[in-house]
């Protein structure tokens, strides 16, 4: 047993932080780690900043652009760029419909969208949960009927995040009612420039813009935008949530919360004291510590699995269920550690003289209600559960 | 053994629930909660006509009330509405009053706005530690620092305010407009204010005020948990109606049993917080007052935060929108925990303290 990385991976990590150090903006670094909401010119800075240096299509193959990295190569990287508070990559064109296009698109959809997701010429986003079709997503209702060289879709999509900065959206559509719901849906590419589509925002519980409803009325698509087969949608789903998962523990971002729950534990007194000094705090402390040294080796365990067997396994839904509870906790421990002082609303304009926590901290309370998100999207948590009884144990 | 409320607090209650659910139903809290001045003038008129604030003080004040299971009928209906009314501080400011001695009738008819200046940014809980100083100036005195997220603050008229004299925990009487105040909007609805003193004019109420001010911080504690008992009933009555009506793989999600036992234990965890909550009412005024004040916070702090935690799970993500009532909830019941005493400080204080 050992385990530590290879040479080879060791001098990997030095170059993803010699390039973090140089290259990550520190304007983008300061929203992220004080969890500023980023605009999209943010985003699409970062992505030009990585694209220059090879490094943004992480999941893809060297011939297409990619970076081919292997499973602990690509962890390394996402680690450090969560340690170094760089801006989370903008999965949806890059790690969803890249992967995606590569293993069921045509040759024509690869030349023609994936140098425009590197480049960033397009910003792509998701339309598959639907107001009645979220956990059980196979229920969607979202109609795609062909007519000639068309679909004509309607319907109604949800939860569509950032869909107010893209300009295309990859939508799963009904173009079956026979057999199973999951026989009868097909993966098809939408330009949201077409006529009949609409975007509404929906406000989150803590006041923020992130997700969308989309509506689509009469919208004619080329059938020439379907990727993969009529009624092949529910495979390449599948396919892409399993590609989702190497990352799904977000060990990295609860490293980065841990660092920054240190920060403030030791900034914030109490009578004098810090407040990670204090015995029951520490104790809180030390105790998500240990889950979260324990989450970081199952993650390499199961990292190490997928890099043995090129995709991981079932085990990737504990990541995902243990990993977001743990993330969870770190987010519950800082707004603790503000006391009183996390109540002012996040727009509420306290600075100077006035603030009432230091720097970085103003938005945690915000932060900690926004993030009970994951533990419920890209399958809730008791979706996870079922699948790992179902298919893990035989249950 | 009894435990129905009499017949006057039943009937309070009643009138609260109604007046509530009638006057600051969902649409109108929403635009009170969060649109400055955090509250509803007119509503708080009316409240008070209602007696919400007689309700808190006893006779002798000239309230009809002031017992614990008084406090506990008032919070709990307000907690139901997750009503953002100042409430509170008019609470902490009349047992502060009755402690001094002083009149409280402005107070009582919801005429003048109090507010608490009791915690600061290093001694948000433990008050020992408080920073804030007086000195005596002719007849007044005057009082210099910063008291912070003082409830009720980016309303109040005159400020109750816990200092330092000679060492010792005194409380002062400063008129709001000798204080620089920066009112702000809460996260979860309602406001608060930072105050500001800098050799700010002040009354002496009480010159040794550590005790008046352990009791009033045990009434508005008791207070907080009855409310958090309202916000979790209806936070759980709306999630089980969801799970029986919501649709997916083809019947109600409440028919799943992973669901259906989670839900029996959250009730089962807010049977036990009303239950510590009415032991803490029924303490008030004895020498038990102040643990079993902490015993029932640190019960409710860990009961609100599984119910907003798990109500939120269970919905999925409509419960993660502003435009559905759960997440207000949510929000209420996780903040509580921020307000006069987290979890932790509670059960330090039960540690501390042995049982009667």
């Amino acid at each position: 047993m050992d385990l530590s990385y290879s040479e080879a991976e060791r001098a990997f990590q030095d170059e993803v932080r010699a390039f973090l150090k140089d290259s990550l903006p520190k304007d983008l670094s300061d929203k992220v780690r004080a969890n500023i909401e980023l605009g999209r010119e943010d985003m699409v800075r970062w992505h030009a900043i990585l694209n220059a240096r090879g490094w943004l299509a992480s999941t893809w193959p060297k011939d297409h652009g990619g970076t081919g990295w292997t499973p602990v190569e690509r962890h390394i990287f996402e680690e450090e760029c969560a340690l170094a508070f760089a801006p989370r990559i903008v999965p949806f064109g890059v790690h969803m419909l890249g992967p995606v296009l590569l293993k069921f698109g045509s040759e024509a959809q690869k030349a023609s969208f994936l140098p425009r997701i590197l480049d960033g010429t397009d910003w792509w986003c998701q339309g598959y949960s639907e107001p009645g079709a979220g956990s059980d997503l196979a229920s969607l209702k979202t109609a795609a009927v062909r007519d000639g060289a068309d679909y004509v879709v309607n319907g109604q999509k949800t939860w569509t995040t950032l869909g107010q900065h893209a300009n295309k959206i990859f939508c799963l559509v009904r173009t079956s009612k026979d057999g199973k719901p999951q026989e009868g849906i097909s993966f098809l590419l939408i330009d949201l420039d077409t006529p009949g589509i609409e975007m509404r925002p929906i406000k989150l519980i803590e006041g923020g813009h992130e997700v969308n409803e989309v509506f689509f009325t009469d919208v004619r698509v080329p059938a020439s935008n379907l990727v993969g087969a009529e009624n092949q949608g529910w495979t390449i789903a599948k396919y892409l949530l399993t590609h989702e998962r190497t990352n799904i523990a977000g060990v990295g971002f609860s490293a980065a919360a841990f660092e920054q729950l240190k920060i403030i534990a030791r900034k914030i007194t109490r009578g004098g004291r810090p407040l990670a000094e204090t015995p029951l705090f520490a104790a809180r402390m030390a105790q998500t510590e240990i889950d979260l040294e324990a989450m970081k080796i199952t993650n390499l365990r199961m990292l190490s699995e997928a890099q043995k067997n090129g995709a991981p396994g079932l085990e990737s839904s504990m990541l995902k269920i243990k990993g977001t509870v743990i993330r969870q906790t770190l987010n519950d421990l800082t707004r603790r550690a503000l006391g009183p002082a996390a109540a002012p609303f996040p727009s509420e304009d306290l600075d100077g003289n006035a603030a009432l926590v230091p720097g970085d901290f103003a938005n945690e309370a915000a932060e900690y209600f926004n993030n009970r998100k994951i533990s419920i999207f890209g399958g809730s948590n008791e979706i996870q559960r079922n699948i790992l009884s179902k298919a893990m144990l035989g249950l | 053994m009894n435990f129905e409320m009499t017949d006057d607090r039943r009937m309070l209650s009643d009138t609260l629930n109604r007046y509530l659910a009638g006057k600051y139903g969902w649409e109108h809290r929403a635009k009170a909660a969060y649109q400055a001045p955090f509250h509803d003038p007119a509503r708080w008129a009316e409240l008070s006509e209602l007696g919400v604030l007689m309700a808190l003080a006893p006779e002798d004040q000239g309230g009809f009330g002031g017992a614990g299971f008084d406090i506990t009928a008032v919070f709990e209906a307000l907690g139901r509405a997750i009503c953002p009314e100042p409430v509170l501080a008019a609470l902490l400011s009349s047992r502060l009053l009755a402690a001094a001695g002083a009149d409280q009738e402005a107070l009582l008819a919801g005429a003048v706005h109090h507010a608490a200046a009791l915690g600061e940014l290093d001694a948000p809980y433990d008050l020992s530690g408080i920073a804030t100083t007086a000195r005596k100036d002719g007849e007044g005195y005057r009082l210099s620092g910063r008291k912070s997220v003082v409830y009720g603050g980016h309303v109040a008229e005159r400020f109750l305010v816990a200092a330092l004299l000679d060492g010792t925990m005194a409380l002062f009487d400063v008129a709001a407009s000798d204080a620089e105040v920066t009112p702000y909007g809460m996260i979860d609805g309602g406001g608060a204010a930072e105050v500001f003193l800098d050799a700010a004019p002040a009354t002496l109420l009480l010159a040794e005020a550590g005790a008046a001010v352990q009791d009033a911080l045990d009434a508005g504690t008791l207070a907080l948990c009855a409310e958090a008992v309202g916000a979790m009933d209806v936070s759980f009555d709306i999630t089980l109606d969801y799970l029986k009506s919501r649709k997916q793989f083809g019947t109600t999600i409440g028919s799943f049993q992973a669901l259906q036992h989670r839900m029996v234990d959250m009730k089962t965890e807010i049977e036990q917080a009303r239950s510590i909550t009415i032991l803490a009412a029924s303490r008030i005024g004895t020498g038990a007052q102040s643990r079993s004040v902490s015993m029932a916070k640190n019960l409710i702090g860990r009961t609100a935060k599984l119910v907003a935690e798990d109500c939120v799970q269970m919905h999925g993500g409509i419960a993660m929108t502003w435009e559905y009532q759960m997440s207000h909830y949510a929000k209420r019941l996780v903040m509580i925990d921020h307000q006069l005493g987290d979890t932790d400080h509670h059960l330090e204080r039960v540690m501390a303290t042995r049982g009667v």
